[in-house]
């Protein structure tokens, strides 16, 4: 009986603990940065919009709108429509006159012009852009203005360039566009969405329907402008905003011929249910829970950056973010120490201060969700680690967060949490560290960290993810593709594989 | 000690980003009149040239006392740094003072001379009062992977040093690469360097941010591993208020406030300390004034 409970404490014994080290280095404020808020001076947002339909904003026809608020202050911005039935159908019939009449007949040279001419509206307005973004979302302007709206005008140049180029882009075969394309975006990245999905669509010659999260419609209905602006025939982009509800009508409508969907995994199943039988083509970007293996011949500073932007980028609300932290045994201790001194650094507050990194959580809902999250995560068992930050005393605002001592089975390792919350574990051959990764439901992205060339390729090629990036993470560029696995979604966006959704493809 | 035929793997691209987003973070107002204060507080003036005299030592040891007449509440520099020659005079110059003197030591800049000579040269300066000692390691024993030459040179100038403070100049120019430059600083603190230190400010390119970050990380694991804090200085190439602000950007996010002191991390500069007082200046008037009035030792 006693040598029995020796063995028992030995085994436990061998099981990996972090020794958990506490701060060493002392990030006191002995000299702190001045607040550097951006002037919302330049940017304009009506008190109220309608949905944009046949190159007009329009009241909705049931008049119900939602408030739209601003998570750093939670004061509402502005209001938005709330789509029915009645404003869908006027969308698409508005988008299905465009197509047949003007849209599906003007030269190809003619469309790449248009968007073209969106992009530099994009780039001109770039500054009120980004700052619509992060009042609206919440996130760090430094963001904003350096990544997504960018990058959204990036997406915008390239398919600009593939529109007359589509003979070549599929040799021996001709592309035709759909007709129609439903397209419903999440509120992690409102512009750069859109821009990921109205680009392609147009460049290929279909018009659209597009409905912004209810959180973060503004940039969309600030595009919307854009559209006026650029002189694009009206009915090619139509806008209507709401909730779940109005998305679900575009995605049910009879007369759109594809639907693009970016959002969570359980809608996208609803959506593949509903879609099943129809002839609409679909593409689903979907939840993730991207892993972020590191090996020990990592270059070990820089994977602890890399670490720090897989999982805080944009509060953590990214769908390829790397939330399960897989490192080699011998430098976890290390590591972990690293990411706690790392994370003291991290400023987190006014999503319009310049030096802010981290912003606000998205909604309310959001808030709590994650905060359920924390709370399960203690209870399950793991050991909570949150940085010591002053948060605001209003708006919806989470400390950056780590969890140790998890497991595959915990739930916080295995659902998609969308905050700024890592779990990290612990792997020792390269083998158990691959097994790890792909032990999950999803399969969007992950990263790898090691000095050898040869091990990025064997490990990177063995896991079942669409993007895997090395000694790198969440770096995106319009030419390339970017989908999912399993659970993450079915099809691809970016690049020239972006096209396929939107093109009919004969011989 | 580590084994310094493994080498720490760095990945330059991942040091530049961090350096770029370091960058970005806004200094303004309050915030940057103490900043250029502090950074004032921790320049080493500097004068190494052959054309050196001693009446150039000694108003530079004056400006040291007092940075700018019209403002006696200015924190004085760290340090005044200076050839083996010149110790006697700025000792002198600086006695009585808070203000220290550092000499550049073991053949600098080349550091091309016997190891005897380089141990005397040491003995000397701190005979001659120096209470700093900037040493050159020998880049050539380094670049053929004579770790342990370096090391012992190191070690024995420190010895020769006894109580004055050591920097070793890694003349990171020279290092060819990250891995080198971080190979180097970890020698050098295994050898006992007080501080390390970039270059020599003879050769290009002299001190840059990446470089130091790379440093400034190499200090804090070495701190990790044995809780002995030690300094850093970028030296050579800093000239405006603004690099300089950049770099105290890089000390407080990647070691924190206790390095934010002369004690641990200085400018090797001659010509940032005038471009601090502009700015200070021009943060107090409003205004900017004419270089002209500033003096230029």
């Amino acid at each position: 009986m006693a040598e029995e409970q020796e063995t028992a404490e030995q085994v436990e014994e061998e099981t990996f603990k972090p020794s958990s080290p506490t701060s060493k280095l002392n990030f006191k404020d002995v000299w702190t940065y001045d607040d550097a808020p951006q002037s919302t001076d330049h940017a304009k947002i009506d008190d109220q919009y309608g949905h944009f339909i046949d190159g007009t904003f329009q009241e909705p026809v049931k008049g119900r709108y939602l408030p739209s608020i601003n998570p750093a202050t939670e004061e509402e911005l502005s209001s938005i429509a709330e789509g029915t039935q009645q404003d869908v159908d006027k969308a698409v019939k508005s988008a299905r006159k465009a197509y047949t009449k003007i849209w599906s007949k003007i030269d190809a040279s003619e469309r790449g012009k248009y968007v073209f001419r969106l992009a530099r509206l994009i780039q001109e307005r770039a500054r009120e852009f980004a700052i619509i973004e992060s009042l609206d979302g919440g996130k760090p302007i430094r963001e904003s203005r350096d990544v997504d709206i960018p990058l959204a005008a990036a997406h915008f140049f390239y398919y600009a360039g593939w529109a007359d180029k589509l003979d070549y882009a599929f040799p021996g075969k001709k592309a035709h566009s759909l007709g129609v394309a439903g397209q419903i975006i999440p509120w992690n990245f409102p512009l750069l969405m859109l821009a990921w999905k109205v680009a392609p669509a147009l460049a290929t010659g279909n018009t659209v329907v597009l409905k912004p999260a209810e959180t973060t419609s503004l940039t969309a209905l600030k595009f919307a402008e854009l559209c006026r602006d650029a002189g694009l025939p009206e009915g090619v982009v139509n806008i209507v905003t709401g909730t779940g509800q109005t998305g679900s009508l575009i995605v049910n409508h009879e007369d759109v011929d594809k639907i693009a969907f970016t959002g969570s995994t359980e809608v996208g199943k609803i959506i593949m249910k509903s879609l099943a039988g129809t002839d609409k083509k679909y593409t689903l970007e979907l939840g993730g829970k991207g892993p972020n293996i590191i090996f020990e011949d990592a270059p070990v500073d820089q994977a602890v950056e890399g670490i720090i932007n897989a999982i805080f980028f944009n509060q953590g609300h990214v769908c390829c973010a790397g939330s399960r932290l897989l490192v080699q045994e011998g430098i976890a201790d290390r590591i972990i120490q690293k990411l706690r001194d790392r994370m003291e650094t991290l400023i987190v507050g006014d999503p319009l201060d310049k030096n802010t990194d981290i912003g606000a959580i998205n909604s309310e809902q959001q808030y709590n969700k994650i905060n359920e999250y924390l709370e399960l995560g203690v209870n399950e068992g793991a050991e909570m680690y949150q940085s010591s930050c002053t948060l605001p005393e209003q708006g919806y605002f989470c400390r950056p967060t780590l969890f140790t001592n998890v497991s595959q089975s915990s739930r916080i390792v295995r659902e998609e949490i969308f905050g700024p919350v890592l779990t990290i574990q612990t792997f020792r051959t390269a083998e158990e560290g691959i097994e790890k990764a792909n032990n999950t439901a999803y399969g969007l992205a992950g990263g790898v960290w090691t000095d050898k060339g040869s091990k990025i390729f064997k490990v990177g090629s063995k896991i079942r993810n669409g993007v895997v990036w090395a000694n790198t993470y969440n770096h995106f560029d319009p030419t390339s593709p970017f989908g999912g696995y399993k659970e993450s979604g079915k099809g691809r966006e970016g690049g020239l594989q972006g096209l396929y959704p939107y093109v009919k493809l004969e011989n | 000690m580590q084994d310094f035929n493994q080498t720490v793997p760095i990945d330059e691209v991942g040091v530049k980003e961090r350096v770029s987003r370091l960058n970005s973070r806004s200094i303004k107002k309050e915030s940057k009149v103490q900043a250029l204060k502090m950074a004032l507080s921790m320049v080493d003036l500097t004068t190494l040239e052959g054309m050196d005299t001693p009446g150039k030592v000694i108003q530079l040891c004056q400006k040291a006392k007092e940075p700018h007449a019209e403002m006696p509440d200015l924190p004085t520099v760290a340090a005044v740094c200076v050839y083996p020659s010149m110790v006697k005079t700025a000792y002198k110059a600086l006695r009585g003072t808070d203000i220290n003197v550092a000499s550049v030591a073991t053949a600098f800049p080349s550091g091309m001379a016997t190891f005897e000579a380089k141990i005397e040269e040491t003995r000397q300066v701190v005979e001659n009062g120096a209470d700093e000692v900037d040493m050159v390691i020998s880049r050539g024993e380094f670049l053929r992977g004579n770790y342990d030459y370096v090391f012992e040179e190191i070690a024995a100038v420190k010895e020769a040093a006894g109580e004055a403070h050591l920097k070793v100049i890694l003349e990171t120019g020279e290092l060819q690469t990250f891995e080198n430059i971080r190979k180097a600083s970890d020698l050098a603190m295994e050898a006992g360097a007080d501080f390390i230190k970039t270059s020599t400010g003879k050769v290009q390119p002299a001190a840059t941010q990446p470089v130091t970050l790379v440093m400034l990380e190499a200090i804090r694991d070495y701190y990790y591993e044995t809780d002995r804090m030690v300094g850093m200085k970028p030296a050579g190439g800093i000239r405006k208020a603004k690099q300089a602000l950049q770099y105290l950007v890089l000390v407080k996010e990647t070691l924190g406030a206790d390095w934010l002191t002369p004690e641990y991390f200085r400018f090797g500069a001659s010509s940032l300390a005038n471009d601090l007082l502009l700015q200070i200046v021009k943060q107090s008037t409003g205004v900017y004034q004419s270089e002209l009035y500033f003096s230029n030792d």
